[in-house]
């Protein structure tokens, strides 16, 4: 048991759970302002394709951190437009980005390369060693950040009130409307964050796909934290040792399906959920509009 | 109620879903502008390699097939309020189910082997559909992240045995069921082509389910629940049972669309997921949740999935530009239903005078999911 209980096992956790962290943060911004956002999702592929685009064109990392931070708060953009400028549907806006992030990189990088996959290697963005690059301490930095912003501005606290209940805050002069933009958007700017781990910090291409459910997992960690912060982070850390455990597994040769361990964290989200472990408090106002018209 | 009232009834559902597709593949063209290519170009390329022959148009059907089945899944569970997500795991569940049944090739004849093979996806897609509807009934707990975690669990699931050789009739290395012995497999529908049964199959389920919605009480009480929870309540009709059995009737036809894949198309499960169960939502939400809309719209989907290859070859458009359609259509088609709700809303506060008419709360989810004009909200409750 030596073997398996390791500090290998610690980092591949911190590396499996960081990208979570980011997207994770930012569906809580959102949610919190009453925006449901499934769109986590897309928002990290578009991101993790424009970071990797912008690493080539640019040649440097840190440029394409900041395309991929970009060009997700630009899909997020839309996605505030749809949901709260023209009060459609957001699961229905959602399910387009999401469909929209797949498609979108996967036809421009057949345009932009010709390669049906992958985009070629570019630059990674620099570790810190043990496997680790510089996002992991900013994701984890993020947590209490985003914890002192939800709880502690003033911002913060309209936030809340937009997402218990939109209406009452807009009766007293909140503006419902800017701040779910900005929530929606800066929940743009962490999953692009998420995204661009993926491509420029894990790995050093962007691949189709390569969020693989992510974005979902991120909601779930969401509501697995009962919307706060500190919670959110321990789900994130929960999902991400699910999956160092299954690779683990995999490598020791352990006679364990490493599909069962894949699947703990769907399993116990869903137990979560119909509050029969403990009481789940979703904000009052998720998905509820500001004014009647 | 006479037959054209009924039409002119349709009229106002149909152009906005085909203004919406027109406004989407207008988009489409600016990206595929935008990326250097010729849009007419790439437009005929797709139209000719979707509907130019008669190996085409098979095509197409075969591509409809599944998401026919899948939209009529997303409907019926729209109607009754519930946004299914899940239609992927449950059509992929289903497919695994009667991969295996047929791939144990039992010595049945196929009178008996076929529709076991059809029910046994029925039946799984029918039980991971219920799963959501009875949290939801029991809990509360919201069927989008149900039915996501659902799609994962499935995903696992199917990994899971489709890797273990020792008890199931799989094959790990080709990441599938073992094939479908013929007695269970859906027969070919045109000689030289890969249309099959399925798509007749799917045309009978959208009969099927036209009738029970809008012939039966059943399909009265879960049109109730869906336009309002409350109402539907005070009217007697249960909620809970109802979204339950809509949720099991979506689980069901995604069971069927998976059973078409498995025992009609391939012939066997394979352990890959082509998306259909979210290009379902687009199939619904274009065909306005209404059987006969979804029927078009799955061919319209289909058409473009088909058509995708040779525009591909002929136009140099690259294919992965039908997603980018598919999410173009939904945003296109959501825009339109809040500029739907917008222009109603303005309609009711003129007729009533007040600022409370229209959408009261604004916030209904029941009626949000894109139902078109069919769920204006009647004021009082229905009457029974």
């Amino acid at each position: 048991m030596d073997d398996f209980f390791s500090f290998d096992l610690l980092t591949a956790t911190l590396r499996f759970s960081a990208p979570l962290i980011f997207a994770a943060m930012g569906g809580l911004l959102c949610e919190r302002a009453g925006v449901m956002n499934i769109a986590l999702e897309g928002f990290m592929l578009v991101g993790a394709f424009a970071a990797a685009a912008g690493t080539y064109y640019a040649e440097t990392p840190f440029a394409g951190l900041v395309a991929g931070m970009a060009a997700a708060m630009l899909a997020a953009t839309i996605h505030a437009f749809w949901c709260v400028t023209l009060r459609g549907d957001q699961i229905v806006a959602g399910t387009a980005i999401n469909l929209l992030g797949v498609g979108i990189p996967a036809f421009l990088l057949q345009r932009i390369w010709g390669t049906p996959g992958g985009s070629p290697q570019v630059e990674r963005l620099p570790g810190i060693g043990a496997g680790l690059n510089v996002l992991v301490p900013v994701a984890l930095v993020l947590v209490p950040i985003v914890h002192y912003v939800v709880y502690q501005t003033r911002a913060g606290l309209r936030i809340q009130a937009a997402g218990e209940h939109p209406r009452a805050a807009a009766s007293v002069g909140i503006d419902v409307v800017r701040y779910r933009y900005a929530c929606v958007i800066a929940s743009g700017a962490l999953a692009g964050l998420g995204g661009a781990y993926l491509s420029i910090g894990d790995l050093s291409q962007y691949t189709n796909n390569m969020a693989a459910g992510r974005g979902f997992i991120a909601i779930a960690a969401v509501i697995f934290g009962n919307w706060t912060p500190f919670g959110t982070l321990g789900a994130t850390l929960l999902f991400g040792a699910a999956q160092a455990t299954r690779v683990q597994v995999q490598a020791l040769g352990l006679n364990v399906a490493p599909d069962l361990i894949g699947a703990l964290p769907y399993l116990l989200t869903l137990i979560v959920i119909t509050g029969l472990v403990r009481r789940s408090d979703p904000p009052a106002g998720l998905g509820k509009h500001a004014t009647a018209e | 109620m006479g037959l054209p009232s009924r039409i002119s009834g349709l009229l106002p559902a149909l152009l906005s879903s085909l203004a919406a597709v027109t406004v989407a593949l207008l988009a489409g063209a600016m990206v595929i502008v935008f990326t250097g290519d010729d849009p007419v170009e790439a437009y005929r390329a797709l139209f000719s390699g979707a509907f130019g022959g008669r190996r085409p148009i098979a095509e197409t059907l075969v591509a409809a097939t599944p998401l026919i089945c899948g939209g009529l899944a997303f409907a019926v569970a729209a109607k009754a309020g519930m946004f299914n997500i899940g239609i992927e795991g449950q059509l992929l569940v289903a497919g695994l189910a009667s991969g295996l049944v047929g791939a144990y090739a039992w010595n049945l004849p196929a009178s008996i082997y076929l529709p076991l093979g059809v029910l046994s996806a029925m039946a799984a897609g029918g039980i991971w559909g219920a799963i959501p509807g009875v949290l939801k009934a029991r809990f509360g707990s919201h069927e989008v992240i149900t039915t996501i975690m659902l799609n994962y669990l499935a995903e696992r699931l199917i990994n899971y045995v489709i890797s273990t050789e020792e008890r199931f009739p799989v094959d790990p290395r080709s990441q599938s069921t073992q094939p479908v012995d013929p007695e269970a497999r859906l027969p070919n529908l045109l000689d030289g082509t890969r249309l099959h049964w399925g798509f007749v199959l799917a045309l009978v389920a959208a009969v099927v389910l036209w009738y029970v919605l809008f012939r039966t009480t059943l399909g009265y009480r879960v049109r109730a629940v869906g336009l309002s929870r409350g109402a539907a309540a005070y009217a007697g009709i249960p909620w809970g049972r109802t979204i339950v059995l809509a949720m099991v009737a979506s689980g069901v036809l995604a069971g069927l669309a998976g059973a078409g894949q498995t025992l009609g198309l391939q012939g066997r499960h394979i352990n890959l997921s082509a998306g259909y169960g979210f290009t379902a939502i687009a199939v619904g939400l274009v065909g306005r949740n209404h059987p006969v809309g979804v029927v078009g719209a799955g061919i319209l989907f289909g058409a473009i999935t088909s058509g995708a290859t040779r525009m591909q070859n002929t136009a140099g458009t690259s294919k992965e530009i039908v997603q980018v359609l598919q999410g173009l259509v939904i945003l296109s088609v959501a825009a339109f239903a809040a500029a739907g709700h917008f222009r109603l809303g303005q309609r009711l506060s003129a007729r009533f005078g007040g600022g409370s008419a229209g959408r009261a709360s604004g916030n209904d989810r029941s009626s949000g999911v894109g139902m078109g004009p069919e769920i204006e909200p009647q004021p009082g409750p229905p009457v029974l």
